[in-house]
Formats: C-alpha cells, sequence, structure tokens
C-alpha cells in the first residue's frame, strides 16, 4: 500500500519523490555540508565511500549482520548500509574522520590504541563509533552490560576483552 | 651470535594505530582512483551441471553499464598454474581452476560472469538481470554423499605432503596395548569471514597493470597473475598495505584478482571488485568438512604404544587438497608406532584451502579428546599423562627439537588457571543451574621455512633517520611494528627515527605471510638488511681519514641512538654522511633458510584450559574463561603477541560452540552464506583471556628465533572446552561445533 502523507511519517515531512536518475543530495558530515549527485538507492555507507572519500566507515558485509560500517546520525548509531543517503538531508552524519578534534584524538580512540583493541583494523572505526555511543547511551556500567551492547560490532581477529578494557577505561576516567 | 638491544622484546603500541582508529588506514578498495568504475561477479546457482544458455540482453541494455563478460567472450587466460602454497614463491593460485573458460558448472557459486558499470549501484542491479539457463545434475557434496568413493592421494595440501604418513607398525603398536581408545569425530566446514571481503582494483596503463589487492603476500598475487594473463612479471606491480584480515581466506590468489585484470582491460578503465559477503563463502576457500578417527594404545602406566589417525574430507574436482589435520599427532607425544591416513573424495565444491591453523585446529581436536578419554580409562591426570608422554626429540625423526618449552607451559598454564586439586569426576560442580567444568589440551605448530631466500632493504638518510622496506602487507599481525622494532635495534637507533615501509611489489620481495611464518622469516630479512647497513657504515667511518673513527677496527665500534663509538671517538651516522656529501647509503639483506634437512625437530608448543559452564536443562554452554601458555621462541612484542594469541583461543572458542556450515545435500548450496547464519564469536561470546608467554631460545630456525604466533592459539582450545563440556556433564561430544541439541 502507497501512502503519501507527511503526517504519516515518524520523522516529519515526507519527503518529495525523487529519482532514479541521479539527483542532488546535500548531507551535513562531519560539520559539513556536502553535495552530491546519486541515485536515491544509493546507501549512505556508499555515499560516503565512493562518493566523499571517507572510508573510514567499512563495508562488511552491506546486509546489517557485522557492524563495521557503523555511524551517527543525529548521535544515534546507525549501520549505515542500510540507510539510504537521501533519509540523512537534514540529519547531522558522523563518521570516525569527524571524532577526533584536529590531530588531539579523542579519549576512546587512544584507549583503543593503548589496550591493544584491533589487529587488521577493518572494524576499529565501527567499533569507536559504537563504543563512544554507548558510553552516552548509559550502556557500560559492567562488562555484561558492554558485551551485550557491544555485541552488533563483529572483530574478527577477536580483540573483545581488549576493546572492553578500552570502554572501561574511557568509562572509569570520565567519572 | 645475535644481540638483543632495547627495542625488541618492548610492549610496544602498533606504529598504524593512529591510522586504525582515525579512519586514514586505507584499504585495498579505499585508494581514489580516477575514472573507476565497478565489477559485480555473478555466481552459478547449480552446483553441478553445464550452462546452457546466459541472456545478458537486459544487463547489457542498463544504463551505465560498461561490459558482461562470460565463457563466451572473456578473454581466456594464458594458463592456470598449479596449486602450490604461497610460502613457495612462486604462482599460488587458490585452485588449479580458472572460470569462465568453458561452459561446465563444477561448484555453486563458481563465477560465471562479471558485470561492469560506472557505478556500484548500476553493477549489482544488472547483474541481477543476467539470466541464466542451466543443465542441472544432482550434486554430490556431503561426506555421506562421497564416503563410498574416496581414495587415499599420493599427495595432498598442495602437493606438499603425503596422503600416508606411518611410522613403526600400527598393528603391533596397538596389540601391545592395555588399553585402548577408538573414537571418530566429526567436523562441519568453516569458512574465514574475515571482515574485509576479499577483492581487487586493476589499473592499467598501456601494458602495465597496477593491482591494489587483498593479499597475504603481494608478490604471490603479481607471480599468480603475471602466469594468468601472461604478461612479464615487470608489468605488474601490487600494492596492499593495509588488509582487513584473512585468516587464510587471503593466503592464495583466488580468480578475482585475474578477473578483475581482465574487466579493466576489456572495458578501458579500471576496475573495482569487491566480492559480497555471500560470495566469500564460495570464492575464496573454506575448511572442508571432515571425519577423523583416532586410535590410540597405551600401558596401564600411561605410555602410548600406537597412535592410528584417518581423515576422510571432501575435495574439489581438480586438487587433492586436505587440511594436514594428521601433521601434529605424530609429532606432540614420543610413540614409536603411527599410522596416518588421508582418505578424500571429489565433490562439488571449489578446493578448500587454508584457514588458521589449517589441519592443527581440526587435527588436535580429535587427539587432545581422544587423550582426554584416555586419561580418565586410566585413572590418571590428563596433563600427568601428557609429561609421561613428553618427548625430548621429534618422535618421527628422532632429531632433538630446535626449541621446546612444552612442560613449562604444560606448569605455568596450570598453576595460572589454578589446575591443581581439580576432582576429576564429571558433574561434581554446579553453580545454581549451571554445571561446571575444566578441561585441558596440549597446542603444537610446525615451524614452517620458505623454501627461497627472503630479502629487505635499509635505507639511512643524511638527517639520521631511517626507511627499511619489504614487500609484505599488515593482514593485522603488527607487522609494521615488529619490524620497526627489529630495524631499529640493528641499526642501533631509536625506534621513533626509523620507519617501516611494506605492501608493494616494487620493494624486495617477501613470501606471502602465511603458516606462522611471517614474524620469522620477515625478521630475518630485515635484521639482515639492517645489519648490513649498519656495517657498511661503520666500514665507511673506519676508513674514511675525515672521521674521527678513523681507523678503529669495526668490531669495536658500538651504536646507540645513531652514534658510532669507538672507545673515545664518536661519530653519528648523520655526521658521517653529510660530511660526505652523501644524501643517504643503502643496503640490501639477504636471509636464506636453511635448505634440506636441518637436524632439528621444529616445532612451537602451548598449552590450553578452560573453565565452561553448561546449563543442565537447557544444554547452554559458556566459556567462563581461557588460560593459555605458548612457547613461541623469541617475543619481539608481548603486548602484540598476547592479542593474536587470544584472538587464536577464541577463534578456537567459537570452532567449539558457534562455527559451521553444511552444504546441502539437494542443492549444493552452503546452508549458511551470511555472518547472520554463520555464526563467529562476538564480544558477548568473549570471556576474559588468560595469555602465558614461556619465551625459549631457539638458534635454529631463523636469526632471531621467532616461532611465530598466529596459529598456536587456536591450536587444542576446542578440546579443551569439548574436555570441560564433558567434565561438567559427564558427555562426550565428538563433534564440532558443540552445539545445544548435543547436550540435551
Amino acid at each position: 500500500m502507497s501512502v503519501r502523507s507527511s503526517d504519516l511519517t515518524e520523522r516529519g515531512q515526507a519527503l518529495d519523490e525523487r529519482g532514479p536518475g541521479p539527483v542532488t543530495v546535500v548531507l551535513s558530515v562531519n560539520g559539513t555540508e556536502r553535495s552530491l549527485e546519486i541515485e536515491p538507492r544509493v546507501s549512505l555507507l556508499d555515499a560516503l565511500r565512493e562518493h566523499l572519500d571517507l572510508t573510514g566507515a567499512k563495508k562488511g558485509c552491506d546486509q546489517g549482520t557485522c557492524g563495521t560500517c557503523t555511524v551517527w546520525v543525529d548521535g544515534n548509531r546507525v549501520l549505515s548500509c542500510l540507510t539510504l543517503a537521501l533519509t540523512c538531508e537534514g540529519h547531522e552524519v558522523t563518521t570516525v574522520e569527524g571524532l577526533a578534534d584536529g590531530e588531539e584524538l579523542h579519549a576512546m580512540q587512544r584507549a583503543f590504541i593503548a589496550e591493544d583493541a584491533f589487529q587488521c583494523g577493518f572494524c576499529t572505526p565501527g567499533q569507536i563509533m559504537s563504543a563512544v555511543a554507548l558510553l552516552k547511551e548509559g550502556h557500560a556500567h559492567d562488562d555484561a552490560e558492554i558485551k551485550e551492547w557491544m555485541s552488533g560490532n563483529i572483530c574478527r581477529c577477536a580483540a573483545y576483552p581488549h576493546i572492553r578494557a578500552a570502554i572501561r577505561a574511557v568509562r572509569d576516567e570520565a567519572q | 651470535m645475535t644481540t638483543i638491544a632495547p627495542a625488541i622484546g618492548q610492549s610496544l603500541d602498533r606504529v598504524d594505530g593512529r591510522a586504525k582508529v582515525t579512519g586514514s588506514a586505507r584499504y585495498f578498495a579505499e585508494t581514489p582512483i580516477p575514472g573507476i568504475s565497478y565489477a559485480v561477479l555473478v555466481g552459478s546457482r547449480i552446483a553441478n551441471g553445464r550452462i546452457t544458455g546466459i541472456d545478458a540482453g537486459d544487463a547489457r541494455a542498463e544504463e551505465g553499464v560498461l561490459a558482461v563478460l562470460t565463457h563466451e567472450n572473456l578473454p581466456s587466460i594464458a594458463e592456470q598454474p598449479p596449486l602450490i602454497p604461497s610460502l613457495g614463491g612462486t604462482a599460488a593460485p587458490g585452485q588449479t581452476f580458472f572460470p569462465m573458460q568453458d561452459d561446465v558448472v563444477h561448484y555453486a557459486g563458481q563465477h560465471i560472469a562479471i558485470v561492469v558499470a560506472d557505478t556500484l549501484e548500476r553493477a549489482q542491479y544488472a547483474a541481477s538481470l543476467i539470466r541464466v539457463s542451466y543443465e542441472e545434475r544432482p550434486p554430490l557434496v556431503t561426506l555421506d554423499q562421497g564416503r563410498d568413493q574416496a581414495y587415499v592421494p599420493d599427495r595432498v595440501f598442495g602437493g606438499w605432503l603425503p596422503g600416508r604418513v606411518s611410522r613403526g607398525d600400527i598393528e603391533t603398536g596397538l596389540a601391545a596395548a592395555d588399553v585402548r581408545v577408538d573414537t571418530t569425530f566429526s567436523y562441519a566446514a568453516n569458512n574465514h569471514n574475515p571482515l574485509e571481503p576479499s577483492g581487487t582494483t586493476a589499473e592499467w596503463d598501456g601494458d602495465e597493470v597496477l593491482l591494489h589487492d587483498a593479499t597475504q603476500g603481494v608478490n604471490a598475487t603479481q607471480i599468480t597473475v603475471a602466469r594468468q594473463l601472461g604478461i612479464p612479471l615487470s608489468k605488474i606491480r601490487v600494492i596492499g598495505h593495509y588488509v582487513g584480515g584473512s585468516f587464510g581466506s587471503k593466503a592464495m590468489i583466488h580468480d578475482h584478482a585475474a578477473l578483475a585484470a581482465l574487466a579493466a582491460r576489456e572495458v578501458g578503465r579500471p576496475v573495482k571488485l569487491v566480492l559480497t559477503r555471500e560470495q566469500m563463502f564460495t570464492s575464496v576457500g573454506h575448511r572442508e568438512e571432515q571425519e577423523q578417527r583416532i586410535t590410540l594404545g597405551a600401558t596401564r602406566d600411561g605410555r602410548l604404544t600406537g597412535i592410528r589417525h584417518h581423515k576422510l574430507s571432501p575435495t574439489s574436482h581438480f586438487d587433492d587438497w586436505a587440511e594436514p589435520s594428521l601433521g601434529v599427532s605424530p609429532e606432540i607425544y614420543g610413540c614409536p608406532n603411527f599410522d596416518g591416513v588421508y582418505r578424500i573424495f571429489r565433490a562439488n565444491t571449489m578446493t578448500p584451502t587454508f584457514m588458521r591453523a589449517p589441519g592443527e585446529a581440526s587435527g588436535m581436536f580429535a587427539l587432545e579428546c581422544a587423550m582426554d578419554e584416555l586419561a580418565g580409562e586410566l585413572g590418571m591426570d590428563p596433563i600427568e599423562l601428557r609429561e609421561r608422554n613428553l618427548s625430548a626429540v621429534s618422535p618421527s625423526s628422532g632429531r632433538p627439537w630446535s626449541s621446546s618449552g612444552l612442560l613449562e607451559c604444560y606448569r605455568r598454564g596450570a598453576e595460572r588457571f589454578g589446575w591443581e586439586g581439580r576432582d576429576p569426576r564429571p558433574g561434581r560442580r554446579r553453580e545454581g543451574n549451571w554445571l561446571i567444568g575444566t578441561g585441558m589440551a596440549s597446542a603444537g605448530y610446525p615451524v614452517v621455512l620458505p623454501p627461497n631466500p627472503q630479502r629487505a632493504r635499509a635505507r639511512m638518510y643524511a638527517d639520521g633517520t631511517a626507511v627499511v622496506q619489504a614487500a609484505t602487507p599488515d593482514f593485522g599481525t603488527g607487522v609494521a611494528t615488529v619490524m620497526t622494532q627489529v630495524a631499529a635495534d640493528a641499526l642501533g637507533m631509536s625506534l621513533d627515527r626509523c620507519r617501516f615501509e611494506n605492501g608493494d611489489t616494487d620493494l624486495p620481495n617477501i613470501a606471502a605471510a602465511v603458516g606462522s611464518a611471517g614474524s620469522g622469516m620477515i625478521s630475518a630479512a630485515v635484521h639482515s638488511a639492517a645489519t648490513a647497513l649498519r656495517n657498511q657504515l661503520i666500514a665507511q667511518a673506519t676508513g674514511d681519514s675525515n672521521s674521527p673513527l678513523y681507523g678503529a677496527d669495526p668490531v669495536d665500534v658500538v651504536v646507540q641512538d645513531g652514534v658510532m663509538t669507538a672507545g673515545t671517538a664518536r661519530e653519528s651516522y648523520a655526521e658521517l654522511l653529510q660530511r660526505d656529501v652523501q644524501p643517504d647509503a643503502e643496503a640490501t639483506g639477504t636471509w636464506s633458510p636453511p635448505g634440506g634437512d636441518p637436524g632439528y625437530g621444529m616445532m612451537t608448543f602451548g598449552a590450553q584450559f578452560a573453565e565452561v559452564a553448561v546449563d543442565a536443562e537447557l544444554g547452554l554452554v559458556r566459556v567462563r574463561r581461557l588460560t593459555g601458555a605458548f612457547a613461541p621462541g623469541r617475543v619481539l612484542n608481548p603486548k602484540l603477541a598476547r592479542s593474536q594469541l587470544m584472538g587464536g583461543m577464541l577463534w578456537g572458542l567459537g570452532q567449539a560452540l558457534l562455527e559451521a556450515n553444511h552444504m546441502h545435500p539437494r542443492t549444493g548450496r552452503w546452508a549458511g552464506a551470511s555472518l547472520g547464519e554463520y555464526l563467529v564469536a562476538v564480544n558477548a561470546d568473549a570471556p576474559d583471556v588468560d595469555v602465558e608467554l614461556v619465551e625459549v631460545e631457539d638458534s635454529v630456525v631463523n636469526p632471531l628465533g621467532v616461532k611465530g604466533v598466529g596459529e598456536i592459539g587456536q591450536v587444542g582450545v576446542a578440546a579443551a572446552i569439548a574436555n570441560a563440556v564433558h567434565h561438567a556433564t559427564g558427555r562426550r561430544v565428538r563433534k564440532l561445533p558443540i552445539a545445544i541439541e548435543d547436550l540435551l
């Protein structure tokens, strides 16, 4: 059933019908407005990686099962492989490239290095975006909670105990 | 004699840590290439039969589509070289078969078409429009379907190992036993699933091609693709700096690398080809489904009199492949009689391949579970049984071990784990609804040497900073970090003035880093190059009448922080080069592995301990803690070594409880070809892991005595967990993975 009514969408104003050919999409990524010419079917992940040269978010499965593509939309963690870029207009997208303050790494990035919370590094941007969000969400009170709420991000090198150590270190530093 | 200088042995953070946590580390698919186009592979729906027609009309008509290539129009390859493990330094295709050369389908997912378009979305959509008709025959894929057709091959594992291994007389040995254990173990197939899918970008410039590849060896990619395309090695360059995990899936050079190059040549544009997650199950090999039968014989006092170890597994139509599951069982215990036989049968599968601890992880599950049963039969502590069968020499060759440390691993592992005082009776410990058990197992992994010389290059600049180079990629091992440490020590410099550059065939040749051989062979080459450069600079100074070191005996010169000193005379590398108006100095180093019979048995040893809790009603197994003690020779960087060993141990947990794939007997396809269906350990599965390093000196394996940590961590873990499950519940589960239904 096709219903086009702005008051039926949960996120506010319904989007105009655009496409299927390339259309102009304006995204705010890491605080900067970027304009792209993309087809509406382009995922946020592919828009970032193939069109904006922001390759920090990774494509591990393109099916929402691995978590390597985790970014924030308006501060909430989302799987960018299952998010259409077009739907992010008017929202703030943050990727791992936007986490550090210039040369100054985010505390979580420092903790990942100090705890050796990665090996190949491919899942690391997604892990870090999840880990920072996890603390904000208040889901890091103990290891059992961290384990549960970090299980959407697979690390095939299995650095999990060190990922937990990094999260604990940042949590405890903040208290 | 190698002196140990300050950097080696330090727990340094990874030198590429900043790149990896900020997202600036570029993996193969992330190099911006102007005019890039996108290739998407189409796999066969059927597992056995013939393609009778491919209708690509709709696909070709789609906007942005540049080419649709099938067996009907793809240019033939020059040749498909035989399968030889990539450590060999020759062409190393994953199988002796190259797709899209004819209409025959040997296995499901076999690549049958490539679509190239100007955007990824257009290529993906066009690929979905291709209609293929088949003449389908029933597939043969499972052990039960092929069991009757099994044969004993002359050689397995790319021709590197015999199909039958024996010593003494097994019948006599088993007849002499007071106690016998005879058990059969079954194993689901496993898929590597590194999080970075395999793939290749190809960019032609005239008759030269540049590949960016996800590979364990850029040279292996170069040599393999050059042979397949029939082009000179000098015309192909391969770059692969960062690789997002491999675990063996990128150890051999699978067909997508050459297909990307062929597609790029056809469309006259650079092409990026990235496998989908689903294609990762059908394009890069796997650990084969298998069955292993072990018979142990022992005297009443626990001495082994015979070990019989037979394996049955499917291989492809093209290669006699079986992972070497019978490699450690004849070596780890002193036993005069051994009989090992591989039996394989042809099936509708691609050739299986290396997967972390290939053979050791599966073979030692069987042996170490059987040893636990034997300990039970004998009423003997499992560690005591193993200690009684320790061998001071390699049992197969009679040669002494180049180094061992196994006894120390048992003792220190047991102490850290708290093994002493364990009540051996099963089902005695209960906490609420959880049955608690503990188990242990031995670990062994062969020290594998490359057959060819390994090279590296060191360059000192006139400002006193150095760059050391070798072709190897970094797929998570930390090679860039530890080689910086090795180079700094050999040059007598501080770490921050030394940089390791890698991942490019324009750099000196290194064999693919497989078989846990990477740190040993690369450190040998880097050490050799850096030492050669240091000696060259010392000779230059002592022979230079303008140098304060003039006339000093080069052997008396020591170097620290880049300053050469002999008695009171001092001169830095930088001062020497600047005075001589020399922008830099350079040396190449070569390490030639000992060929032939080194005169020693060479193996890395360890001991694994596990504590599990099993829900008494639901059969749910939770691993509460793991302890592993390992003796990997010299440890170049304990922090990184522990991480890799921990990762291996958690792979063992996945092998024990989670990782399973099955071929459907009717469709011939994998039952689970996604990370939603093929389960790997996630954070919630992973307990804290305790890793103990038992350093042993080894002057045989390579100049620095490094035996490697990539795989030994996984060996034995599944057995320790299964033995702990038995201890908790009294039930022997002789299959992997152990599932809830096995314990209900």
